[in-house]
């Protein structure tokens, strides 16, 4: 099978730097030209410094803030350089033990919330950088974070509204409020 | 099963059955020498590549062109993946992977698996991820489409002695199918907000303090770990946040046109930066099956008749239905468990899911893609509900036919159904044949082989892992669940899908070598006895439609097609199935 080798050399190397370094380099020319903002990661910035990425989300445990999805990365939550989830059982005692362990430390921070959790905010997300919550989550935390701003919850309410974007196109995906942006709108005006 | 799900469902539905008719013609016109532009940029190539075009294969010969192309790429992987640290576009430095893991990925990515054992973000440098995996993620889905091409000359032709030349059909399906489509999806992906650069990782300052536990390192850089070997942890705190850039966006539109299923990222394409809101979701969700649909099409088509295609994309169709409606209710249902603790039960699963997908897409795409062999994810199957993580092992052990891969879902659909026609020739009497074609001993045993090779390797590779210490220590839940992690993992590997129940930790000598061997078997196992029957198929003459001749275009042919698949796929695998997702499903309603 000697005549197969000139062929399967060759034909591999040419198409190897066609599909593996002209393409990845056209794309990202144009991409470049034509979004230049999302190709390079969507960043949000402030006062001349980068602060955070629109699209990967954050920590926040300060009952000020909006709270968002719990992140399995290690070794420390929303490590952006290691996504990934939690990989955990339905059935695993440790699942059970994590979620017991959120919906204390949401209840220590609003005693007087008796609603049911929503479980977005006490599940860990897929990639461990979930940006957003559901409508929901941010509801339920409205009066804790009111009250340690000393606001009117029908302030933050509104305001959850304001940053709450529904289905793409009416059909794609589920309602979520962008939870960084909603904070940062936080602080800017409260 | 919510109205928006119904919605969701019909809609993804039907725009994909759109797509199965012009993408068909397209893939027809692009094989056989019917686009005229290519011709003229393609003879230079060829004449540069030493390939006579008009030169005509025979099986035997064709089937080690695939072979040789696709080793040379399996061993071009593994090299890059070994020199990384001493080339260039590494601004992370990343170090050279280990021989193991190299390996792994290097077959992973040859055959079309595109399973993970590493985390793409902190392992690969960006030339790995263009030179070696996205170069495959072309090249492998190009192999698969032009097996099933192959095979469909063998039915189309008659009295003949080749089935077709592989370089060109190669270099055909990557530059005009492949590599054009590419370009447009990865653009539109940047345009919702993925990524696309070289540049090194971001820092950003974040809004509020980070206090972790950080494993303690001793003067060496390693882990200290204690009498018990657990690792030892000390409190720190942190307001930087990295950001992982990179050449993600083209990766991820051949990665999925492919159905590849490898991602630029561990979290695949549940990461944000590679799949950034629903209708980029909506988008790759199409992708997946836009040439597996299409070439059902093609099918018909090449053969003179397509209603034949027509009947195998119904069959097709029939089953995934089935499939996705039971991983969207069994996703929907939620997690008792945590209900009992005070968790709203209408919400759904959400342990392992994103926000922005929810249930409805996170139950579809994990269908879609487990049905097809692509294996990307945007939920963690390793956290979905018992039932519905058994959808996506389904869709796997019924052999990656409900669409499956590119090229490779058809002729195993193909297979399958030559044993249709054989089983209800021997129920009538008759000699058994499929369009036109007598089926005969030869092919029987062929389609034996390629039928039987991936439940074989499953079942015996998930055996001697559980039967071994190595194979046990890296299970992450107890119990049956454990056991599924374990079958998972082989059902993928075999099956050329690549998704996991991620919990696993294959990054060990033991898993890297099993299930690499798995994965070169369950590609190269099948491909060859398929091409094999595709030689054998062209070199016979074309019986005449009689009475007698059982159509296989309608809907009888069609339940009987389903009922094969089934009754296969349930017989090898009921029993496994029963120890894992069932077991944990019981425990479950019961409890514990």
């Amino acid at each position: 099978m000697k005549s197969l080798l000139r062929p399967a050399l060759s034909l591999f190397v040419l198409l190897s730097l066609i599909t593996g370094l002209a393409y990845p380099v056209l794309v990202t020319g144009v991409a470049q030209a034509l979004f230049p903002d999302a190709a390079n990661g969507s960043l949000v910035v402030k006062d001349g410094q980068a602060i955070g990425s629109r699209l990967i989300g954050q920590n926040f445990n300060d009952p000020k803030y909006f709270w968002g999805r719990p992140s399995a990365t290690a070794p420390m939550p929303y490590n952006a350089t290691s996504s990934g989830g939690s990989n955990l059982g339905p059935l695993n005692p440790a699942l059970a033990d994590a979620v017991k362990g959120r919906i204390a430390a949401l209840r220590a921070a609003d005693p007087g919330n008796t609603a049911p959790v929503p479980a977005d905010l006490v599940t860990a997300s897929a990639s461990g950088l979930d940006p957003h919550i559901s409508p929901a989550a941010a509801r339920y935390q409205a009066g804790r974070v009111a009250h340690a701003r000393n606001v009117d919850p029908a302030v933050v309410g509104k305001l959850i509204d304001q940053y709450t974007e529904g289905r793409q196109w009416g059909v794609f995906g589920e309602p979520r409020v962008n939870v960084l942006a909603l904070n940062l709108a936080l602080d800017t005006y409260h | 099963m919510t109205a928006h799900t119904w919605s969701l469902l019909g809609l993804y539905l039907a725009v994909m059955l759109v797509t199965v008719k012009p993408m068909g013609i397209c893939l027809d016109k692009v094989m056989n020498g019917e686009f005229r532009f290519g011709a003229r940029v393609e003879r230079p190539l060829f004449r540069l590549c030493g390939v006579h075009a008009d030169e005509d294969m025979g099986w035997l010969k064709y089937a080690f062109a695939i072979l040789l192309f696709n080793a040379l790429g399996a061993l071009a992987v593994y090299a890059l993946q070994r020199l990384q640290a001493w080339l260039p576009l590494n601004p992370q430095a990343m170090a050279g992977v280990s021989a193991d893991s190299s390996f792994n990925t290097a077959i992973s990515f040859a055959s079309n698996t595109n399973w993970q054992g590493y985390g793409g973000e902190s392992t690969m440098s960006y030339l790995t991820q263009m030179l070696a995996l996205t170069v495959q993620n072309f090249l492998s889905a190009a192999t698969g489409i032009v097996v099933v091409i192959a095979l469909i000359r063998g039915f189309a032709r008659h009295s003949a002695a080749a089935i077709g030349n592989a370089w060109v059909d190669l270099t055909r399906i990557t530059l005009y199918v492949l590599l054009p489509i590419s370009v447009v999806y990865a653009v539109f992906l940047v345009g919702q907000g993925s990524i696309q650069n070289v540049a090194a990782y971001k820092d950003v300052a974040t809004v509020e303090v980070t206090k972790y536990d950080a494993p303690k390192l001793d003067a060496a850089g390693q882990p200290v770990k204690d009498d018990k070997g657990e690792a030892v942890t000390e409190p720190a705190e942190t307001r930087t946040q990295t950001l992982a850039m990179g050449p993600v966006a083209s990766q991820e539109a051949i990665k999925m046109l492919g159905t590849n299923g490898g991602g630029f990222f561990n979290a695949n394409s549940a990461h944000p930066y590679e799949n950034p809101t629903p209708l980029s979701n909506f988008i790759q969700m199409l992708s997946i099956f836009l040439i597996p649909g299409g070439l059902c099409f093609t099918f018909g088509r090449m053969v003179g008749d397509t209603r034949q295609g027509w009947a195998v994309l119904a069959a097709m169709t029939v089953m995934f239905v089935g499939l996705a409606i039971a991983a969207m209710h069994f996703e929907q249902q939620g997690n008792p468990l945590l209900s009992q603790l005070g968790v709203d039960p209408l919400a759904g699963s959400m342990e392992g899911k994103e926000a922005r997908f929810g249930i409805a897409e996170s139950g579809l795409f994990a269908t879609i893609t487990t049905s097809a062999s692509c294996g990307a994810v945007i939920a963690m199957h390793d956290s979905f509900t018992p039932l519905g993580g058994l959808v996506p092992l389904i869709g796997m052990h019924l052999g990656e036919v409900v669409f499956g891969g590119v090229g490779t879902g058809l002729y195993g659909m193909l297979v399958f159904a030559i044993l249709a026609v054989f089983i209800s020739g021997l129920m009538i009497g008759r000699t058994p044949e499929y369009l036109g074609k007598k089926i005969e001993s030869f092919e029987m045993k062929m389609t034996s082989i390629a039928i039987l090779m991936t439940p074989l390797l499953v079942l015996v590779g998930t055996a001697i892992a559980v039967l071994a210490a190595d194979g046990r220590a890296g299970i992450a839940n107890p119990g049956a669940h454990g056991f599924s992690e374990i079958l998972y993992a082989f059902s993928s590997a075999a099956n050329n899908n690549g998704s996991a129940f991620a919990g696993l930790s294959v990054n060990t000598p033991f898993y890297n070598t099993l299930l690499g061997i798995a994965m070169w078997l369950g590609r190269f196992g099948v491909i060859v006895p398929v091409l094999a029957i595709a030689g054998s198929l062209a070199a016979k003459k074309r019986l005449a439609v009689t009475e007698g001749t059982l159509p296989t275009h309608g809907p009888l042919f069609v339940a009987l097609l389903v009922a094969i698949v089934l009754l296969v796929g349930l017989l090898n695998y009921v029993p496994s199935l029963a120890l894992g997702p069932v077991i944990e499903h019981l425990q479950m309603t019961a409890g514990h």
